[in-house]
Formats: C-alpha cells, structure tokens, sequence
C-alpha cells in the first residue's frame, strides 16, 4: 500500500516537473533586470572591487553569508559532538 | 523546445534523486539521493540567471567590445547559488556522521528495521 | 590495512606546497579574479587532506590536535563578526574602508583595467577570516572521521 502511493506521487510529480521545464521561459532571456544592472554599474564605485560577485555576497548581501557562515559552524559542532569518543586517541 | 535542455537537465536530476529517497533501502543510497537533489536544485539556480552570449561580471582585464550593464551575467543567481552549496556540503557531512551513529547502535544500514525505536 | 608506500609519501609531499599556493591564491585575490573565501578554502582543505590520505592518520595525529583546530576556526568566526561590527556607525556591515585612505582604500577606474591589489574596501580581510573558517572545518571533520576508521577496525576483531 505505502509503495503504491509513493509510485502514483511520484509520477504525478515528474509529469508536473517535465511539463514546467519545456514551458518555462527560453533560456538566456531573464525577464526583469533592474536590480542586477544597477548592481553591475555601481558595484566599483561604492565598494571598490573588480569583481560584483564577491561585492553582492559579501557587501550587499552581507546577512546572507552571515547566516551561511553560522550553519557551517553548527555543522561542524555537531559532528565533533556525534562523534565525540573517538576524539581522544 | 530544444533550447531549453538546461532545465530537461534539472528535471532529470531533481527526478533520479527523488527515485533515490522513494524507493531505496540502504541508508547510504538515501543520502547520495538527497546530494543529487541538491546538485539538481543549484543547477537551477545558477540557469536562471543567464543572458545569451555574455561573459562573467568581472572587471579585471574585460575582452573588447562588451557593454557594460548588457554584456555580463547577473550576478546575484550566483552568489545565492555559492551559498547553497556550502549549505549541501554542511548538511551532507551531519548526515554520514549520523549514519555511522546509526550503524554503531543497530548493526545494519536497512530502513525497515531500523523502524522501531527501541528503548 | 598496510601503510602507504614510499611513492605515495614521496609524491604527496611533493605536490602538497603547490596546492597550498594555489589555494591561499584564490582566497586572497577574491575581490579582483574569480573565486574568494568559500572556494579556496575548499581547494587549500583538499591539500591538507591530501597529505592525511598519504601518510595515515596515526603520524598527522600526533602533531596537530582537535582542539588546535577549534580554536582557528572560532578566530575565523569573530574576526568575521567583528568587521561587521566596525562598521556599525552608519550600519550593519558597512564598507567602512572604501574610499578613505587606510590599507585597502582605493576606488579603480571604471570600465576594464588590469586589478590593483589594493582596493577593495574591507572584502579582503572577510574574505581571509572565511578561508580559514572553511579550512579548520572542512579538516576538523576529515580528521574525527579518518579516527573513526582507525579506531573500528582495531576493535572489530
């Protein structure tokens, strides 16, 4: 019974997956760009590097690799705590 | 319909991963099922964000001829994708330390019996 | 499970340097080439775990400790929080170097031009503290599982 549900989700679900990827948008055509082409412009004058993508992940996105930096730590705390009595070789 | 085969891609991925986590047994194939997802998932991500014959948003040593806000990526797909795959890689080594927890205490990787909760 | 031979140990250790250099490249050369904190801090963690794969875990043990490593990447951590903080006179991560005339505080010309390394405001310095975040925890966790290995098959006899 549980395996016959999880078929019929499951082909359900990857109808619904294939039909979306062959209607989506053409690839290479973003439809709105306002946020990137400021971004692109003023990304030397108001923070000084030559790369926009490390300006957008560390400066005007700064909270998001906050964030990411806080749950590579938590991680790596939690697998020398699971793992914990091996630790003392 | 054939200029669309990045996201065929991502649904061909997004598909053999969720396969992985429906129908396996072992504990090990559920996790590269979950890995796959997530390499599915980024592959998304970073598609979105391409415009046709456009080069990196990077300044240093620029090739000839590229406008400026029209010639280059978006940059921020990127960055929220760079974040994403630190995340999976995170996620991914608390869940084989868990397994060879699990391994430890019931002596077999089989999701069926490893049901009950004992005690 | 026998140790490695001598020709591994001999061509581990003569590849190791190169993979250090190149990796602590990427990460301080983020802000003007490709790449930055998260993907050198991959690429010099490989390096290192290069060299615990060469010469087993028993040797690397007894030189470097866990609680070493701790301690390097909680330094990554604070130092990360604390740039943040400096800024805090006008917000929360502001890029108080830019622009004024301290270490990294020169504006480049726009349009292309062959980068200069001292620009760029304060992503250097964030981006040193997250490489060496990255490289203390991706090494911390290779090292407690390779002592998991060691430790199951003396015992599982």
């Amino acid at each position: 019974m549980n395996k016959k549900v999880a078929l019929i989700v499951f082909i359900i679900f990857s109808c619904i997956l294939v039909s979306t990827a062959l209607t989506l948008r053409p690839f290479g055509e973003p439809r709105s760009t306002e946020m990137d082409d400021y971004i692109i412009e003023n990304a030397q004058n108001e923070t000084g590097a030559n790369n926009a993508v490390t300006s957008v992940v560390f400066d005007y996105r700064g909270f998001d690799t906050l964030g990411e930096a806080t749950v590579l730590f938590t991680a790596v705390a939690g697998v020398l705590l699971v793992l914990r009595r091996y630790a003392h070789e | 319909m054939i200029y669309n085969i990045p996201y065929i891609a991502v649904a061909a991925l997004i598909m053999i991963g969720l396969y992985a986590i429906l129908f396996k047994r072992n504990l090990i194939k559920i996790v590269i099922g979950i890995t796959i997802l997530e390499s599915g998932v980024n592959l998304f991500l970073i598609t979105l964000g391409y415009r046709k014959n456009a080069v990196a948003p990077i300044y240093t040593n620029l090739p000839e001829g590229t406008s400026i806000p029209e010639g280059m990526t978006l940059p921020v797909p990127q960055a929220l994708t760079l974040t994403s795959i630190v995340i999976g890689v995170a996620v991914l080594a608390l869940m084989l330390a868990i397994s060879i927890q699990i391994y430890k205490k019931y002596r077999t990787l089989d999701v069926a019996k490893i049901r009950r909760l004992k005690g | 499970m026998n140790e490695p031979s001598k020709i591994v140990k001999t061509i581990a250790s003569i590849i190791f340097p190169f993979i250090i250099v190149y990796g602590l490249y990427i990460i301080v050369h983020g802000h003007l080439t490709p790449g930055g904190g998260f993907q050198g801090g991959a690429v010099t963690a490989s390096g290192i775990v290069l060299l615990l794969v060469a010469f087993g875990s028993a040797e690397i043990a007894k030189k470097i400790k866990e609680s070493h490593l701790s301690i390097l990447e909680s330094v990554g951590a604070l130092s990360f929080i604390s740039l943040a903080l400096l800024g805090l006179s006008t917000a929360f991560f502001y890029n108080f170097l830019a622009g004024s005339n301290f270490i990294f505080g020169r504006i480049p010309p726009f349009g292309s031009n062959p980068g200069d390394m001292n620009t760029g405001g304060v992503l250097p310095l964030m981006n040193i503290s997250v490489g060496l975040k990255v490289i203390a925890g991706l090494f911390a966790v290779v090292l407690i599982l390779s002592f998991v290995a060691r430790a199951k098959e003396g015992r599982r006899k």
